[in-house]
């Protein structure tokens, strides 16, 4: 990774080196907020909120730290940042951070943040570091919300609560799709969502 | 201290293994599950090393969250006028500190007094420290305020759900070695796949009432 350009790699996560679809990282929290929109907008910001200044955080001090505790250093900051966005959601959004429950916690083991701390940010400079952060982040929020566009719609005829769909409950014609609000539809869809990615990008096919 | 009727125990054990499984009931500890069940043996060691240490960080964050953090639990050390401070805040960073510092006491005891099981679980005890399934127990207990007794069921149950979970899926990889997957669906995708089935087949639990 010789002379990264800015845009490069701000964009690269995006595209081409997606978290989720490539480097399967991240995968717990993408599946578990996604049956609406609106928590997984929620995750979303959380987490590129949390992974943009842990990466700032962490490469403003890479210097300092002893390698020995590194992982103790970033999982603290991690962890400060994380309870952060944890009081700031139970104040100001306290309905949306009870159905989000436990995950907003879990951002701290989230393998994405301290994947890119590790192997990013330590050995990157401060800006080049929120470049990569966001990058990474605006990946899993891609196809988070892919996700989350698709169960919602599905499952619920509706976006963002608002009923697109008229449901046959509600007088109209569409009859909702359980399985997409149960758990093994998130497998499914992100399972052909790779896929699809690989279809169109021979080169990330795995050797079986 | 409450004590309850076996049943009651038997229910929330069962439950945490099969209703509410971690891995397949709220996709915890998604990262590892997948990357390491490429083969049972693995699969089994990393399994056993993930129930014992549910089995001993979700009591002892329990007592750490009973006993110091819990609104008012200071004022029984210090005093009454310690009966408004309220740590369950602090709760996220004391369970991951916790977690990280009984994984490393663990691996050094097993290293010490069984070499032969550290050699078998070999990198997956430091992995288990960022794997989320481990929190989340934490995280539910503290959410679902079991008590002492509860939390040793629960650390139990959950974690041999999870190690269930990931053996069964491990089995299934095996076979499919054989088997004539698309190019684009190898590796990953069929994966995904595979986890989405065996997650509906636990489903047949969800309607059970114990």
């Amino acid at each position: 990774m010789t002379a990264q350009t800015a845009r490069g790699v701000l964009l690269d996560p995006v595209l081409n080196n997606n978290p989720i679809t490539l480097q399967v990282l991240g995968i717990c929290s993408a599946l578990a907020v996604t049956t609406q929109l609106q928590t997984a907008t929620v995750m979303c910001i959380a987490v590129i909120f949390v992974i943009c200044l842990s990466n700032m955080a962490i490469a403003a001090i890479r210097n300092y730290i002893p390698s020995s505790i590194r992982m103790i250093v970033q999982m603290v900051i991690i962890a400060s940042l994380v309870i952060l966005v944890d009081q700031i959601l139970k104040a100001y959004f306290f309905n949306i951070s009870k159905t989000m429950s436990v995950f907003v916690g879990l951002i701290i083991t989230n393998c994405i943040v301290m994947g890119r701390a590790e192997g990013f940010a330590m050995k990157n400079t401060i800006s080049m570091s929120f470049l990569d952060g966001l990058g990474n982040g605006l990946g899993y929020s891609a196809v988070l919300l892919l996700v989350a566009f698709v169960r919602e719609l599905f499952g619920s005829g509706s976006l963002f609560g608002i009923s697109i769909l008229p449901k046959i409950t509600d007088g109209g014609w569409y009859n909702p799709n359980g399985l997409m609000l149960l758990s093994p539809s998130a497998f499914f869809l992100i399972g052909i969502l790779i896929w699809i990615v690989r279809t169109f990008k021979p080169e990330q096919v795995e050797e079986a | 201290m409450n004590i309850h009727s076996f049943q009651h125990y038997l229910s929330i054990f069962l439950t945490s293994m099969f209703i509410e499984n971690l891995a397949l009931a709220f996709f915890l500890g998604m990262c590892t599950f997948l990357a390491i069940s490429k083969n049972i043996k693995t699969a089994m060691g990393l399994g056993i090393a993930v129930i014992v240490v549910q089995g001993i960080t979700v009591p002892v964050n329990n007592l750490l969250y009973q006993y110091l953090i819990s609104e008012g639990a200071l004022a029984k050390i210090f005093g009454p006028s310690f009966s408004s401070v309220n740590l369950s805040f602090l709760g996220l960073i004391i369970y991951i500190g916790v977690i990280a510092a009984i994984v490393q006491i663990l691996e050094l005891t097993l290293d010490r007094f069984f070499p032969a099981l550290y050699s078998a679980l070999g990198i997956f005890l430091p992995l288990i420290t960022v794997n989320c399934a481990i929190l989340a127990g934490s995280l539910f207990m503290d959410q679902r305020s079991y008590d002492f007794g509860e939390s040793v069921v629960y650390g139990f149950g959950s974690g041999t759900g999870w190690a269930l979970a990931i053996v069964a899926l491990a089995s299934v990889r095996e076979k499919m070695r054989y088997s004539n997957v698309p190019a684009g669906l190898r590796g990953l995708g069929i994966t995904f796949i595979t986890v989405g089935l065996i997650a509906m087949a636990f489903m047949a639990f969800s309607g059970i009432q114990l």
